[in-house]
């Protein structure tokens, strides 16, 4: 499970990256004609892909129909900017979902894997430092990472988030919004660490690093951590999804990144209620994003379960 | 068992104690106040008298220790939102809350511990079909779920969406008003119950899967017991105990769980109250909340621990596994 939890990690990080790159349009472009425009569907002309263009058929009821006469390129090969084309449809600023999707893949799993980072780092050391020191310092830290572990970590967000200002920039969001989650992570990998470096620091070569003069940080980080390496993998692996739903959470209820900024969260906001929800269906493509992403994360673990058995 | 039991409910007092005055000077310490948040039509003069009015002017030591003094009477102060007695409020509301929660918890367990049976004993091509349909539900977040519920509601019309209860149902006489709830409850408690029978299931198959490795098992089928009863009298209450277990865990998904569908279908529940509480810095009603919901929590985690306690008396007597 180990390897391709690592696999998985890094292409999810590789299309964070890469995912902007790949999107048509920018993530705040708004054609004000096309509001709620619904998916496209490309049809093959000899042997480019083109697609017929949108045309208003009612602008009370948003209604539209492609038009027939014409075809245009698709977007990465020739963009028109008076007939743009919407893959998965326009939101109800008249932006391409594909590329809000592909720009909230950067901001959402980015977001989630600092987050996990922070608090596999931070998780790891204070596990560390608990198991090694023992006495009531271990006593300490395991305390609070229990009481922390009892709450319902959303309400535990939720309450951290709506202490600070609302309206914030959103780089200060990601930033804010990475240490409350690294905040409700942490115990979770210092549980394990913890365990694992108390079992561990009786062992021979930890007394021998320690007969040689070794520093206490330098076994706790040269010998001790790396015993838990698959620990840590295994909690990030867990971690992530948690993160990215606890993000859409967020930005969903409006705490989370102001509306400008494509975050998955952010996009379901605005087609979250009953009416968007049953007109606009498209616009919920985030949610299939992050079904997506806890999916692959469970294909995962689960494959994985027979074996240990 | 006495003085197990007394150390649990001290430390659920201890948790509904800490997790309330938490909650109460956070929002206390939070940049802002209620009367700051009291929109734009207030000017600075009536903004101040509303303050006094309400004593937000006061140091926040004696807030709180007032607040406590209260507490201690079991009165938790009036909200400054809905100007009506804290307790009040939120005891409708976790009624809605645990109304919700209870049947999502039914739900999930009437579904996900016999299809775990069934997919751990089972060699047929059940067994996948079951195991692929749990890997499908633990990936359906409550968020997601009660979106694409939401959907399929709207497109089909076969459940009524938003709240508990249709908007006339101050009218409705008990029987009517039950069929009503009824018809509002299904699409709020599946979105909640989905990926907790998906857990379940994988947790129950696991276990039954391993339990019937037992030497028992083979002794009970060799002395021409029938499969399902070997199953059912020998295997089941031996694969309980991470099941049980897992129950304890499920109360806080229930509640994290529950906040994020109750936002969606608009169920009128504590999680709701609670997020209206903080944007409005309604600081006594937030901390009656995180009151209530710790004590949920503690009760929970509480019942969940002497189910465990009944089926395995190594936890009973404080040994530890």
């Amino acid at each position: 499970m180990i390897r391709r939890a690592v696999v998985l990690l890094v292409i999810l990080a590789a299309f964070a990256m890469v995912a902007p790159v790949l999107a048509p349009y920018g993530a705040g472009d708004a054609f004000r004609d096309f509001l709620h425009a619904p998916p496209m569907r490309p049809h093959l002309d000899g042997l480019s892909p083109r697609v017929h263009p949108l045309v208003l058929a009612d602008r009370l009821e948003q209604r539209f129909e492609p038009d027939r006469s014409r075809s245009v390129k698709l977007p990465w090969v020739e963009r028109d900017e008076h007939a743009p084309v919407f893959l998965m449809g326009a939101d109800d600023f008249g932006r391409d979902v594909l590329s809000r999707l592909l720009y909230g893949a950067r901001t959402s799993i980015g977001l989630a894997l600092v987050a996990t980072l922070g608090a596999v780092l931070i998780g790891a050391f204070a596990g560390a430092f608990a198991g090694y020191q023992g006495g009531w310092i271990d006593d300490a830290i395991m305390r609070i990472a229990d009481f922390v572990l009892v709450l319902p970590a959303i309400y535990v967000v939720l309450v951290l988030r709506a202490m600070l200002p609302l309206v914030l920039p959103a780089t200060t969001v990601f930033l804010l919004i990475s240490w409350i989650f690294v905040v409700v992570g942490w115990p979770f990998v210092a549980k394990g660490v913890r365990g694992i470096v108390a079992a561990e620091a009786g062992r021979e070569y930890v007394q021998a690093a320690r007969s040689l003069g070794a520093s206490p940080l330098r076994i706790l980080t040269v010998h001790l951590i790396p015993a838990c390496a698959g620990h840590l993998v295994v909690q990030a692996t867990l971690l992530l999804p948690a993160y990215i739903l606890a993000e859409a959470t967020l930005s969903f209820i409006g705490l989370g990144f102001p509306d400008p900024v494509a975050s998955w969260g952010t996009m379901l906001a605005g087609a979250g209620n009953y009416n968007a929800v049953s007109r606009f269906p498209w616009t919920l493509t985030p949610a299939l994003a992050i079904f997506a992403v806890v999916l692959a994360t469970n294909l995962v673990a689960a494959n994985d379960a027979p074996r240990s058995r | 068992m006495g003085r197990y039991l007394a150390r649990r409910l001290a430390f659920a007092l201890l948790l509904v104690l800490v997790v309330s005055s938490s909650a109460l000077l956070l929002t206390r310490l939070a940049p802002g106040d209620f009367a700051a948040e009291q929109g734009l039509d207030l000017d600075a003069a009536s903004r101040e008298r509303l303050r006094l009015d309400l004593g937000l002017d006061q140091p926040i030591a004696q807030q709180y220790l007032s607040w406590l003094g209260g507490v201690v009477r079991f009165d938790f102060g009036t909200s400054l939102l809905y100007s009506r007695p804290v307790s009040a409020i939120v005891g409708e509301r976790a009624v809605n809350t645990a109304v919700l929660a209870a049947i999502a918890l039914i739900v999930a367990t009437l579904v996900g511990v016999p299809l775990g049976i069934y997919s751990g004993t089972s060699t047929g091509p059940g067994r996948s079909i079951v195991r692929t349909l749990s890997i499908i539900g633990l990936s359906v977040p409550p968020l997601v779920g009660s979106l694409a519920l939401v959907f399929v509601a709207a497109r089909t019309g076969w459940f009524p969406v938003g709240g508990m209860t249709s908007s006339a149902s101050g009218a409705l006489s008990a029987t009517e008003w039950l069929a009503d709830l009824a018809r509002h409850l299904p699409l709020p408690a599946l979105a909640l119950a989905l990926p907790l029978a998906a857990s379940l299931e994988r947790l129950q198959s696991e276990a039954i899967a391993a339990a019937s490795h037992e030497s028992f098992v083979a002794a009970s089928r060799a002395r021409g017991v029938d499969r399902m009863r070997t199953i059912l009298h020998h295997a089941w209450p031996v694969s309980l105990r991470p099941v049980l277990g897992f129950y304890g865990v499920m109360i806080g998904s229930l509640f994290s769980g529950s906040f994020i569908v109750e936002v969606v279908t608009s169920w009128p529940g504590l999680g709701r109250l609670m997020f209206d509480a903080l944007k409005a810095r309604d600081m006594f009603l937030v901390a009656g909340c995180a009151a209530t919901g710790a004590l949920f929590l503690a009760a929970g985690t509480l019942v969940a621990d002497l189910l465990l306690a009944y089926t395995d008396p190594r936890v009973r007597s404080g040994e530890r596994r």
